[in-house]
């Protein structure tokens, strides 16, 4: 039988919950053997090839191209999983969701005091800003949480590993975490 | 209302309550949690988070309020109880902005840690994301009103305990909000750092200024046992 294929994503976060998937340490031989790698930004593989069975996703929506891409994994992913923070809530980068669009980028490129001959960055090539930054399941369906800044390897080991052998998740107390 | 004791059930356990006690007094000493977020033990009750809300008879009503009678029967730990809690600690979330990964009450956070022990993973409910205004005039204390979820703790703390007037509530409905009994700002009351109305906040809302992260991730109150641990730990020890 063919192993199952994991893909994960990333928009507006750090790359943290990334950093906390290597993290599993040598873990990651047995998720080698358990699973195949698809789309994702540890072998920059750029787009799906298939249709695969688990999609991690990191960080909030805030532009067009995190929106394309969520689609993408939504279309993709037969079981779709919201990972960290900025996946669950909007997280750090939503802190901006307060202060109009206009004046955030007022301030980080004309008015901001280091700023020498600032202009608001225009090239088609850049994503466009949405108003505000969105958790991923105000834009598609999610089926799994896993919260934490980042979440702990062994909160995303213990989620694959549930998930990949059809048992029920359920995650331990010391193991769900905001921050 | 007589001194007598008396006598009732939380989810079907016999318990004996001191004469004047309310329903959730007596279950804190019988070691029976019932979850709740205004509440304060060295304050009055404020009814005001309906999250200790229990069935009396059938009937929904505040245990933090209510006084213990005999022979009410009283369910708290149910699935339908359970679900209302979970669903106003998601209210409280979107309608703040708690921002827990850069909060520095993270970890010791009463209402992070309702929602843990209530199994929220994540609210179902679309953010506000209303701007809260931050007052840090005073030298000592600063309030983020972003972390604020209105439970009147410091304004009973102040009124009772302190015995002056430094925090109330103004406005209505999304605009409700912590008001202080100043021109201005909090800089202008007599608010002193040691005042009861200062340490009481269950957010990051109402902080000691120079505090901050003074205790390591893996140590802090909630780290490792659910909120109401202690409480039902004194019921397993009898």
């Amino acid at each position: 039988m063919a192993k199952p294929l994991v893909a994960t994503g990333h928009f507006t976060g750090c790359f943290g919950c990334h950093m906390s998937i290597l993290d599993i340490d040598e873990r990651i031989l047995d998720l080698v053997e358990l699973v195949e790698f698809d789309k994702s930004p540890i072998n920059d593989i750029k787009r799906f090839s298939r249709p695969v069975d688990i999609g991690l996703v990191e960080g909030g929506v805030s532009n067009d191209e995190n929106v394309e891409f969520l689609r993408m994994f939504r279309e993709n992913c037969k079981i779709l999983i919201a990972l960290g923070a900025c996946a669950v809530t909007g997280g750090v980068p939503s802190i901006r969701n307060t202060v109009p669009l206009r004046e955030c980028l007022q301030e980080a490129f004309i008015d901001g005091p280091t700023v020498v001959d600032g202009k608001i960055p225009d090239d088609p090539d850049i994503p466009i800003l949405l108003d505000k930054v969105y958790p991923c399941h105000e834009v598609v369906k999610i089926d799994y949480f896993l919260p934490g800044c980042p979440p702990s390897a062994d909160v995303i080991w213990a989620a694959l590993t549930a998930l990949l052998s059809g048992k029920p998740l359920d995650l331990p107390y010391e193991m769900v975490k905001y921050d | 209302m007589s001194d007598k004791p008396v006598t009732f059930t939380i989810d079907g356990v016999e318990i004996t309550a001191k004469a004047g006690q309310t329903i959730l007094q007596a279950a804190d000493d019988a070691g029976i949690y019932i979850p709740r977020l205004c509440y304060h033990p060295s304050l009055p009750p404020g009814g005001h988070c309906r999250l200790c809300t229990v069935k009396i008879n059938g009937r929904p009503a505040s245990s933090c309020t209510f006084p213990a009678d005999e022979g009410l029967v009283v369910e708290n730990d149910t699935e339908e109880l359970n679900d209302h809690r979970r669903r106003i600690v998601e209210m409280l979330f979107v309608e703040g902005n708690h921002y827990c990964p850069t909060c520095e009450h993270s970890g010791n956070c009463e209402l992070q840690a309702m929602a843990y022990r209530l199994g929220l993973l994540a609210p179902t409910l679309p953010y506000f994301r209303c701007e809260r205004e931050l007052d840090a005039s005073h030298k000592d204390v600063y309030v983020d009103r972003d972390r604020c979820i209105l439970c009147g703790r410091c304004a009973r703390a102040s009124r009772e305990v302190d015995h002056k007037v430094v925090f109330g509530f103004e406005g209505r409905g999304v605009h409700k909000r912590i008001s202080v009994d100043a021109p201005h700002n909090l800089g202008e009351t007599n608010l002193a750092a040691a005042d009861k109305a200062a340490e009481v906040c269950p957010t990051g809302c109402i902080m000691l200024k120079r505090k901050g992260f003074a205790i390591p991730v893996g140590q802090r109150k909630y780290d490792h046992e659910p909120i109401g641990s202690e409480i039902e730990r004194s019921r397993s020890a009898k």
